[in-house]
Formats: structure tokens, sequence, C-alpha cells
């Protein structure tokens, strides 16, 4: 498995868990399915670009910068979206979305894919 | 009249020893150091325009056996291509009739010398290096019988070299029957009784002179040894690697890793905080390797669920 794909997967997978958390909240219960394709496509993007990066960029802490970074970023323009009561969330999607992006960073950084075979 | 001094007399002494070197392609620049078997000068190799380490048999011992032993070394040298074994360029008689043999000029330090100047990881690494080197001279049927930190070269671009294989064995050689005291046979392999190696380094079944019994787990028993020198500048060694120490210096070989290369992948799975086969943790020290092992994603996924926690808390109170 190359980078870019495990970020695409793991980053897909915790934008799934990451958006059913929403679950936890009584009032955002109603748009859950939302919040999860949102989630999820947020997630699927950030590992995609992660991905990409740790495939020209071997280094764990610059990973995990670049992680946090992207997942700050897109965080940011899903908490700017408009929202129908017009409140915006940007504590609760930015810090656990920068976090998440961070564990991707990470994750792609130590991935050392498929071995040479030496036969 | 003016009395020459105890070091010029020295000097003068050693250069007189220095070899005639008129009739072959080298120029003589000076000695590098002096072992039992032979002497090793630095030289310029003419032809090529490149410096090389020349090992001539020493004066006193010209005898034949010491000038066979000395082209043995050279042959099994030259045999053992691998980027860990210093690599034996050409070999000749001198006009006075001594044996030598040339081989790449290392620029760096002994083992010995430089351990302690480099932290623990990196001795490791070097350690590693040796395993490699030497796993690819048993794997030929070659086994060093000598190994020791003082035998072995760290280069200024970090590579690693084992050298000195003047009392090698090599495995299709039948250890010469007779006197102990003859050491060697004509073919230069070494007669049963006979001990060879380093007091500290040599394997017990080594040290006893049992040559056919000496086999690729007598260079094991001194790779621990050199392990166990490598670690001795640590104020506490690790435990793991103090049982892969023990392991490799057990008395009987069957106890012992079976090869150089069981002995390596042991370092490194210290090295990748992995479980030590040799060694038998405790549930704390599970904890703490494997916490210590994927502690950046540990220190993620905690600071991730407090966030979330936090949030869901604060979140119902607001």
């Amino acid at each position: 498995m190359t980078k870019p794909v495990l970020g695409l997967l793991l980053g897909g997978i915790l934008g799934v868990f990451d958006g059913l958390t929403a679950y936890f909240t009584p009032e955002a219960r109603s748009m859950l399915l939302g919040i999860v394709i949102g989630s999820t496509f947020k997630g699927l993007v950030a590992g995609l670009a992660i991905g990409f990066f740790s495939k020209k960029v071997h280094s764990v802490p610059w990973g995990i910068v670049f992680g946090l970074a992207i997942g700050l970023f897109l965080a940011f323009l899903v908490a700017a979206m408009p929202q129908p009561g017009g409140k915006h969330y940007y504590f609760e999607i930015m810090l656990p979305g920068a976090i998440v992006g961070a564990i991707v960073g990470y994750a792609t950084q130590v991935w050392r894919g498929k071995k040479l075979s030496t036969a | 009249m003016r009395w020459l001094s105890n070091a010029t007399v020295a000097h003068l002494r050693r250069v007189a020893e220095w070899p005639d070197l008129g009739a072959t392609k080298y120029r003589l620049l000076g000695e590098l150091g002096r072992g039992g078997m032979g002497t090793v000068y630095l030289a310029e190799d003419t032809a090529l325009e490149r410096r090389v380490a020349l090992k001539v048999v020493a004066t006193a011992a010209s005898a034949p056996e010491a000038a066979e032993r000395m082209l043995r070394e050279a042959r099994i040298l030259a045999g053992l291509e691998h980027p860990g074994i210093v690599p034996v360029h050409d070999a000749g008689a001198l006009p006075d009739g001594r044996v030598f043999y040339a081989m790449k000029r290392v620029d760096g330090q002994r083992l010995d010398a430089l351990a302690a100047s480099v932290p623990l990881p990196e001795r490791l690494r070097i350690f590693r290096r040796i395993c490699e080197a030497v796993a690819f001279a048993h794997a030929r049927g070659v086994i060093h019988r000598d190994l020791k930190p003082e035998n072995v070269m760290v280069g200024s671009f970090g590579e690693v070299l084992v050298m000195d294989w003047g009392v090698a064995r090599v495995l299709s050689d039948p250890a010469p029957t007779g006197s102990p005291a003859a050491g060697s046979g004509a073919s230069g392999a070494t007669a049963e009784g006979t001990v060879v190696g380093t007091a500290g380094y040599m394997a017990p079944e080594q040290a006893e002179g049992a040559v056919a019994s000496t086999g690729p787990r007598a260079d094991v028993f001194a790779l621990g040894g050199i392990l166990a020198f490598l670690l001795r500048s640590e104020p506490a060694a690790p435990r793991a690697l103090a049982a892969i120490v023990e392991k490799a210096r057990a008395r009987q070989p069957e106890d012992r890793y079976a090869t150089a290369e069981e002995l390596s992948a042991e370092i490194n799975r210290y090295l990748e905080g992995e479980r030590v086969l040799a060694h038998s943790e405790g549930v704390l020290e599970r904890a703490g390797r494997v916490f210590a092992r994927y502690r950046a994603a540990i220190l993620l996924i905690v600071a991730y669920l407090v966030v979330r926690t936090l949030l869901l808390i604060f979140g119902r109170h607001s």
C-alpha cells in the first residue's frame, strides 16, 4: 500500500469516527448523517494530501506538522460554512480535525509500505 | 662527544627494520602498527598513485610457517569481498624474501578508541555492521577467531571494517594433528590443541585449544564480548542488551546464538523497540517499551480523546 492510499483510507476511517462523535451532542444528532459524510470527505481530502506530502518529505515531525496544518485548514473551511442556527462551531470542529490530521501525518510517515524483495 | 637520545635510538632501530620496497611498486611512508605476525606500514602505490596499508611479515618471524600464514591471511581476505571486510589489493615477496600484502588504507579510528565518544544507538549500529561482516565470512566458511574492538576500524565516513584475519580458520581445512607447540601445519591451518585468540574474547572451547569444535559460535562469543565492551561506558546497561550479551557469551556453544545474523537481528529488534527474544520482560517493562516505540501515536490519540471529552463536557455546560 502506498502512502497516499494509506492516507486516503486512514483519513476516511478516522473522518467517519470523528463525525460519529457528534452523536454525543444531542443538538447535533438530527444532522448526524450530514456531519459524518462531511467529516469523511474532509478526512479523505486531508489524508490524500498528507499521503502525497509523506511521499515527498521523509520526516515524522514535519509529517505531524503538515497533518496538523491541513487538518486545521480543512476543518476551518467546514466550520466556516453557514450553519442552520447561524452559530459556528470553530473549536468543536477545528481542534479534533487538526489532531486527526496529525495522526494521519504520523501514520503515513512511519508506514514503510511494501518491503523490497531481496531474492 | 654527544650521545644520541633514547628516542632517537629507538627511531633509528625502527627505521632500520623498515622493509626494502625498492623492487616493488610501493614507496614506504611510515609505520601504522605492529602485531605478533607482522608490521603494517603506510605506503604509496606508485602505479595507481594511492595510499595503501602494507602488511609485512615480522623480521623475527620470517620462518616459512609465518610466511605461509601471512599468504593464507591474504588469500582468505581476497575471498571475502564485503564492505565490512578490509579488501586486499596485492600480495608478494620483498627482495629480502619477506612476504607482504597490500590492503586498503582505512582512515579512521579503532573501535576501542572510538567507542566512548559515540552515543549508544550509534555504537549498536556499528556493532550490527560488525555482525554482518562476520556473518558473511561464516557463510563462506571462514571463522575469524580473534574478534575484539582493537580489530575493528571505523572509517571517517562511518564505514566499519573487520581487520586482522591472521588467525582465521577456514572450515574446509582439516585441523592438522600433532604437537600443539607446532602452532600450525604447513598449510597455515592451526593444529589441534593450539590456543589462538585474545583472552576475554575467546570462547571456552577456543581457550581449550579445541580447534575442530571452534566454529561460528566461537565468533558469536567474541561478538558478545565486543557488545559488552560497547556497553561498558553506560552507567546502567539496558536489561535487554545485558540479556543479549549473556546469551552470546554462554559457556556452552549450543546455548549461544547460532549465527552472527541472529545476534544482529536481536540488536535490530532492540533498536526498533521490539521485544528482544533473549530477554523475558515484565508487564511494566513491556508497557514502557511499547510506549517508547509508539510515543507520538499514543500521545496524539490521547490528545484527541482528551479534546473530544472536554468539548463534550463544556458543550453540555454552555
